[in-house]
């Protein structure tokens, strides 16, 4: 045999400099056009009549210091945090925190307990998920009341209409979102049914909570559902709440799910079809791991929605995040500070949405890269 | 409940329609103990109608189907039992692409077969030895090449220990240079006895392979014979031209 010709690849090479660096990048995206440059420099003048201003008041002559407004009366101009700063356990806890800061590590132990066991659900190699999952839903909730409630372990109690600020809108969120998530799955599971009694009325039961406005539900709640329960059970204000958001919300995950649930391969049922796989098999070891993956966006966008809406529970008499603010607003020693109280409870709506916003986006991004092998 | 015959699989009077479209005509087919059948026909003849009923992936309307003794009709249980003894393999592998090989493999025969984890972890890497890729164990389908997603499918389906294996154009999707390495593990197959059924243009494995080719156009079997007579005399004018098409290249 004659010696065959030995091929060595070409080193790969980085791109020519023109196509990185900062003036490329400008160019690239600002001043690509001649209306785009238009658009570019109309957008920077816009800009700049907004945002010195905005800065002054807010940050360079507002006041911060002191306990009460006669500190920000002084200063004058600018924005009074002192507002913010004296109320902030008020509004991020509610009236009963608020006025007892020496109870606050119980929402926040609570807080962080639930982190500390969500955490480990998005650990891909972690094995006792399902256990897991199982443990927050059914028994987590209940260690969660009892520390925020009290009366057991010895605390002292916190009436559930004295919960409010921050903590009402996240646990009426959390909870919403977490309720409404098996629902969900059961509801998502039905609408693809191939019993057309369990597929109507999961069609019914679906399409009539997107059809009403949250607000009609959580009036309904408050107004219907005790009708349904023997005179005398007087439920909870913030539990009728907790109902009506849940099957509410539950519609929305459902809808999300099923997103999943389509864009699961046929091959995908058929081979587990095929394999003997019962229906409930089937679907928890196949089709639902994936689904649930692929709409894990779709389902904190509800969220962020929801978490949103939760300001509507104003409506039944609760404070949530902004009632709160707006409520210590006008408490007469802070009167006349609502805009601080607006934007603070604004910025704090905003860091939370933006952040499940970014992790969605970034979890849409992985999960395209992830089919593409 | 299992009647005893000598026939693996009988067909008798099967149609089947999609809608008004008339996708299998009167198929009559017996396929006997550990016989091996390759199926050809141009696409669309109904081929895969016709095996994909034989596990009820597709449910047919009329006619009887025995398989392995059991009727297959709407009775949910009669299905389970036959899916027990029926492995497939599809064109596009259909792995779990969440689970490891591994996973893939012993998933089915924990959850139906009842096999305990350990065992079921130990036949599979018998399985996937049988296969040639015992190292891609602990893999996810998606780091494997194609060739090797359809050998995991073929061991995946025989951990389930089934009596009948139905191959669906399993080289069809396959880079060339992988074709052989999935004929290799399903001729291997084919010495063990399996019964098997195969809808493959792969005429090579057909002559070297198969008991019985049956031709298949329009849904009906219009041809079938030993590879021999199969290949050197067809008695059908459409056999010929499919066959002179398909040897053409
Ligand atoms: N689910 C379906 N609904 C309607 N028509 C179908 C369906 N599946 C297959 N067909 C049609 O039935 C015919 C036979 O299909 P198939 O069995 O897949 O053919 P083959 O495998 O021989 O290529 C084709 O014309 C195809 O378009
Ligand atoms: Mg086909």
């Amino acid at each position: 045999m004659s010696a065959l010709i030995k091929h060595t690849p070409l080193p790969d090479r980085p791109p020519p400099s023109s196509q990185t660096g900062i003036v490329h990048w400008a160019k690239q995206h600002l001043f690509s056009s001649t209306t785009n440059s238009l658009l570019t420099l109309a957008s920077f003048y816009v800009l700049f009549l907004l945002v010195p201003p905005l800065v002054n008041w807010a940050l360079l002559s507002a006041t911060l210091e002191g306990t009460d407004r006669s500190a920000c009366e002084a200063n004058g101009g600018g924005a009074c945090w002192t507002f913010i700063k004296i109320r902030f356990n008020q509004i991020m806890f509610g009236l009963y925190y608020g006025s007892h800061p020496e109870q606050i590590w119980r929402p926040v132990l609570a807080f962080f307990m639930l982190i500390g066991l969500v955490a480990p659900l998005f650990i891909e190699r972690f094995s006792y998920k399902g256990l897991l999952a199982g443990f927050i839903l059914l028994i987590f909730p209940f260690i969660a009341f009892a520390l925020i409630h009290g009366a057991w372990l010895g605390l002292p109690v916190a009436e559930t209409n004295e919960w409010g600020g921050f903590m009402l809108t996240f646990i009426l969120s959390i909870v919403g979102i977490i309720a409404a998530l098996p629902l969900g799955i059961l509801l998502a599971l039905g609408r693809r049914s191939e019993l057309p009694v369990v597929r109507s009325f999961c069609v019914f039961f679906i399409e009539l909570w997107r059809g009403t406005p949250l607000i009609t539900v959580l009036f309904m709640a408050s107004v219907l559902l005790p009708l349904f329960f023997p005179s005398g059970v007087d439920l909870d204000k913030v539990l009728r709440a907790l109902i009506g958001i849940t099957l509410f919300q539950s519609a929305y995950t459902a809808e999300a799910i099923r997103g999943g649930l389509q864009a699961i391969p046929k091959g995908q049922f058929e081979a587990a079809d095929a394999l003997g796989l019962a229906y409930w098999e089937k679907m928890t070891f196949i089709i639902l791991p994936q689904a649930l993956k692929i709409s894990i966006p779709g389902i904190v966008n509800t969220f962020i929605e929801l978490f949103k809406d939760t300001t509507l529970v104003s409506i039944i008499g609760l404070l949530d995040l902004l009632n709160m603010s707006q409520t210590a607003a006008q408490s007469a020693e802070w009167r006349g500070y609502d805009t601080e109280a607006y934007i603070f409870a604004a910025f704090i709506f905003w860091i939370f949405c933006y952040g499940m916003s970014r992790y969605s986006q970034n979890l849409e991004t992985k999960l395209d890269r992830g089919h593409k092998n | 409940m299992t009647k005893h015959s000598d026939h693996s699989i009988e067909i008798s009077g099967l149609n089947k329609w999609y809608g008004d479209f008339h996708v299998l005509k009167d198929i009559d087919l017996n396929v006997s103990m550990g016989e091996r059948i390759v199926i050809c026909g141009p696409s669309g003849s109904g081929k895969s109608t016709l095996i994909r009923c034989l596990n009820h992936l597709e449910e047919h309307q009329e006619g009887t189907i025995i398989v392995d003794g059991v009727e297959l009709n709407n009775d949910v249980k009669n299905i389970e039992k036959v899916r027990r003894e029926v492995g497939m393999v599809f064109q596009h592998f259909n792995l779990f692409p969440h689970l490891t090989v591994l996973e893939n493999c012993t998933l089915a025969p924990i959850w139906v077969r009842k096999t305990p984890k350990k065992d079921a972890q130990a036949e599979a890497m018998e399985y996937l030895e049988r296969v040639r890729i015992p190292e891609q164990a602990n893999k996810y389908p998606g780091q494997l090449s194609g060739g090797q997603q359809q050998r995991v499918a073929i061991a995946r389906s025989l951990c389930m220990k089934p009596r009948i294996m139905l191959f669906d154009e399993p080289t069809s999707a396959l880079d060339p240079e992988m074709i052989s390495e999935v004929l290799d593990v399903m001729t291997d197959l084919a010495k063990t006895g399996m019964t098997m059924m195969v809808v493959t243009h792969e005429m090579g494995f057909a002559k070297q392979v198969a008991d019985r080719v049956i031709f298949m156009d329009y849904g009906e079997i219009v041809e079938q014979a030993a590879p021999d007579e199969f290949f050197n005399n067809p008695k059908h004018e459409r056999t010929q031209l499919f066959l002179s098409q398909i040897l053409a290249h």
